[in-house]
């Protein structure tokens, strides 16, 4: 009897996805054999709107570019900004922003583990990791006034200084973490079912992550040693010469499985506890931001002409944003990369030959975030064409002339 | 075979909750029923989880101190500023706020006269409990109080 293949549409809108993407499918058995991933239903124009306002308010609206990520976006705007302005933010303000980013980071992989748990059905280990989680999510709220979306960069400094509590509080933290990341280990790592589980599952080889242009710790667990901390240095992390955590490093060899992604994102948050307890007992005195007055900001912003480009390291992988003043006082073009867009290249190879149990684990072992990713939209003809702005121009004004004689008659 | 994490799961189960049960321990069958009982006070909310020092809740606006500067309205972010012309002065509609306090950075504020520093008109209070069926309530807009006498 010949195998009949069947064809299951995951998406845009899912009970299993938690944001907008369409997976297609085609299984026989158990057995995928074709796949295609179709993205593009979350763009809201943010770089447009971006384009239109000042840069104080740019900076704030690249916040809400990323869900969880509410750090990332930010820094490599102002890192961008900074650059274009020729201005530096003051030693105290590029100690304080790598620790609000080294929080964010381990925030962020506390989350992963919990979905990856969850994905796997074991919803136990995500509550018991997420409660972990409310640990630094408190020293975020005490540090900056918020849980998430911490508003708290600026172009030139940081708006909120790091008091004498807050370090106290800090190091509490690291204390706990310390001791969290231990029992981590021994539940996750150390654990048979759970290596079972992802040994193997969603494996990208070395050269095949190269051929894919996968970022950030996807590519640190195929054993690509790329860091942005490491391979352009930036702020505070220049001193503290941070290494990509690479499984090799580790445990000897790099197979690039979910089993290895979960081992470097777990060191890598004992990587982020060492980064942020250099800089608090190397922080420096002094003043926080560089240009106090934002109206005086705004101005210096207006007479600059310049383009930079910046990065930063998310915890997802590396965040790229270009900017450019030219007369105005916020950015004149402005165009961002987000990690998760190169990531989610990995999806369709790994797919392949994969078990129907495995796409969850294959889904969220890259931990994508959509919200990210959308750049642009495209309009397409049946057989594939795309369509041009004045194009679409041309037929909107086509209908308004339509509608304006169907409305006359 | 039993493993690290099944003892750590049992000893959960033996441990007091961590969630901190907001606003009663178990959720009611009839929600508008048990606001009329804590309204009769047989019912005790809970608390909500503390918020620390520095906490960006809603924001306070005092029009006396108000210069009608304008600065908070040019960095707002989220548009939550209106300028009233008639006024001078500003309406906050908190709907739209991100809570970012830049206009409170901003503020100049007013210094009255017998004071040595001016004291800001914006403010940021530690009241996040801001849930409303209208957007547009008297709770989630913050004016200066002729403002609606005068209609504007």
């Amino acid at each position: 009897m010949p195998k009949t293949a069947y064809y299951i549409p995951v998406g845009p809108i899912h009970p299993a996805l938690k944001e907008p993407i369409r997976v297609e499918a085609e299984i026989e058995g158990e057995k995928v054999v074709k796949v295609d991933v179709k993205r593009g239903f979350a763009h809201r124009g943010i770089e447009y709107m971006g384009m239109k306002r000042n840069a104080i308010q740019t900076l704030y609206l690249s916040e809400r570019i990323c869900g969880i990520c509410s750090i990332s976006h930010p820094y490599a705007f102002v890192v961008a900004a900074e650059k274009a302005l020729g201005i530096e933010a003051p030693p105290r303000a590029q100690y304080i922003r790598p620790i609000i980013a080294e929080l964010e980071r381990i925030h962020s992989h506390l989350l992963w583990l919990g979905v990856i748990a969850h994905e796997m059905g074991f919803d136990s280990l995500l509550f018991w990791i997420w409660k972990g989680r409310e640990k630094v999510l408190d020293i975020l709220e005490l540090l900056t006034g918020n849980r998430i979306n911490y508003s708290v960069f600026m172009i030139g400094g940081v708006r909120r200084d790091l008091k004498e509590s807050h370090i106290k509080a800090l190091k509490d933290m690291i204390t706990y973490y310390w001791e969290f990341t231990e029992k981590m280990k021994e539940i996750m790592l150390s654990d048979p079912v759970y290596k079972a589980r992802t040994r193997g599952v969603a494996q990208l080889s070395k050269e095949l992550a190269l051929k894919l242009n996968v970022v950030g710790p996807t590519a640190r667990a195929a054993g690509l040693r790329m860091d942005i901390r490491q391979d352009m240095p930036y702020d505070a992390y220049a001193d503290i010469d941070v290494r990509a955590v690479v499984p090799q490093d580790i445990v000897g060899e790099a197979r690039g499985d979910a089993y290895d992604i979960t081992m470097v994102r777990i060191y890598e948050i004992e990587q982020s506890l060492d980064i942020i307890e250099y800089c608090v007992d190397n922080l420096p005195e002094g003043k926080i931001l560089a240009i106090p007055n934002y109206v005086a900001l705004l101005a210096k912003i207006r007479r600059t002409k310049g383009e930079a480009i910046g990065a930063h390291e998310a915890p997802r992988g590396e965040v790229v944003h270009y900017l450019k003043f030219d007369g105005r006082d916020g950015p004149s073009v402005w165009k961002v990369i987000a990690p998760s867009y190169n990531n989610i290249n990995s999806w369709a190879p790994l797919l392949l030959g994969a078990e129907v149990a495995d796409i969850p684990i294959v889904v969220a072992y890259i931990d994508p975030c959509m919200c990210c990713n959308d750049r642009v939209a495209l309009l397409k003809t049946p057989e594939g064409k795309v369509l041009g702005y004045e194009y679409i121009h041309k037929k909107a004004v086509e209908k308004t002339k339509r509608i304006e004689r169907e409305v006359k008659k | 075979m039993p493993t690290k994490a099944m003892f750590l799961f049992l000893k959960q189960l033996v441990e007091k909750p961590f969630t901190n049960p907001f606003p009663v321990k178990h959720a009611p069958k009839n929600v508008t029923a048990l606001i009329e009982k804590v309204q009769k006070g047989e019912v005790q909310i809970n608390p909500p989880v503390s918020i620390p020092e520095g906490f960006r809740g809603k924001l306070k606006y005092n029009p006396e101190r108000c210069i009608g500067c304008r600065l908070c309205i040019t960095v707002c972010p989220a548009d939550a500023m209106e300028w009233i012309p008639e006024l001078k002065k500003i309406r906050h509609y908190v709907s739209r706020c991100m809570f970012c306090a830049l206009c409170v950075d901003v503020c100049p504020g007013k210094k009255l006269p017998g004071e040595d520093k001016p004291v800001k008109a914006l403010s940021m209070s530690d009241e996040f409990l801001l849930a409303d069926y209208d957007k547009y309530s008297d709770n989630l807009i913050e004016e200066p109080p002729e403002a609606k006498e005068m209609g504007v």
